[in-house]
């Protein structure tokens, strides 16, 4: 019943662009979808678009703390891009602040933030 | 129980996800018609999601009335999400931030008592569960 999101590859990064308002057996399915990806691909980044998305409430804000987590364990970072100043606002009120997630102003920037990190990663002895 | 005109309203049932989805865009059009600013709507709407979705997941699906209200010459937007369930046993620890009987993050009515200008929120065992929020036009 419930539509998947679609996850797109380029090189070494998946990416997710949120383009509507989504149900939560979408959000759950999402956050599935992304880890069986990264290692089917063995993606070393994931970005997440939620530059459409004008609300954040704390289902969705936990399915992105649990993917920024799980695919950390699987060897990959992930870094949401395009959050709403309004967004932010009301995600600190709620009592939701993503510590553990990486955020990127715009997909560039998180783009060429994953690339940092992947240089500095094969850099590494 | 506010003492506020209605001057619009509409009801929503919820019992399904999809519900949910339908309650908050229900709850941003009238916020976009009363003119909230950006961020109040924002700040109503998110706390319209976690309302809905308590009243589907916690009470067994209800409804949703959302209202476009005035009160003392001032507009704003009214919603009661009303379900038939068990009830909240303790309030306070309901309210508590981070406290969950399932497995959520225990955000959703603390969080959307601060989202909001008004926040009433009435429980019993025999009768379920009724939550209002009000956000008024600044
Ligand atoms: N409509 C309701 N009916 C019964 N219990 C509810 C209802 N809404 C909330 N609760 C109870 O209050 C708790 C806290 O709710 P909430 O703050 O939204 O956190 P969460 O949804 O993450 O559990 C819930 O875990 C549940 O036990
Ligand atoms: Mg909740």
């Amino acid at each position: 019943m419930s539509d998947r999101v679609p996850i797109l590859r380029i090189g070494q990064v998946l990416l997710v662009s949120i383009q509507i308002d989504l149900e939560d057996q979408t959000v759950l399915d999402l956050q599935d979808d992304l880890a069986e990806r990264i290692v089917a691909t063995g993606a070393g980044g994931v970005v997440i678009d939620i530059t459409a998305l004008e609300i954040v409430d704390s289902f969705v804000g936990r399915m992105l703390a649990n993917t920024a987590a799980i695919s950390r364990m699987l060897d990959a970072e992930t870094v949401v891009v395009g959050m709403r100043p309004a967004v932010a606002i009301t995600l600190v009120e709620l009592g939701l602040s993503l510590g553990g997630v990486r955020t990127a102003l715009t997909l560039d920037k998180g783009l060429a933030l994953l690339e940092r990190d992947r240089t500095a990663r094969t850099a590494r002895p | 129980m506010t003492g506020h005109e209605v001057e619009q309203e509409e009801t929503v049932p919820i019992t399904s996800n999809d519900d949910v989805v339908r309650a908050r865009q229900t709850v941003r059009t009238y916020a976009q018609q009363c003119g909230l600013s950006l961020v109040d709507q924002t700040k109503l709407v998110t706390a319209a999601s976690e309302l809905a979705r308590n009243t589907l997941v916690y009470g067994g699906g209800g409804r949703m009335r959302c209202a476009a209200v005035r009160r003392a010459g001032r507009v704003g937007v009214h919603a009661v999400f009303e379900d038939r369930g068990p009830g909240i046993p303790d309030l306070d620890l309901a309210l508590t931030d981070g406290w969950t009987s399932g497995g959520g993050l225990g955000l959703g009515l603390s969080g959307a008592r601060r989202l909001v200008d008004d926040f009433d929120l009435h429980s019993e065992p025999a009768t379920g569960t009724r939550v209002s929020v009000t956000k008024w036009k600044r």
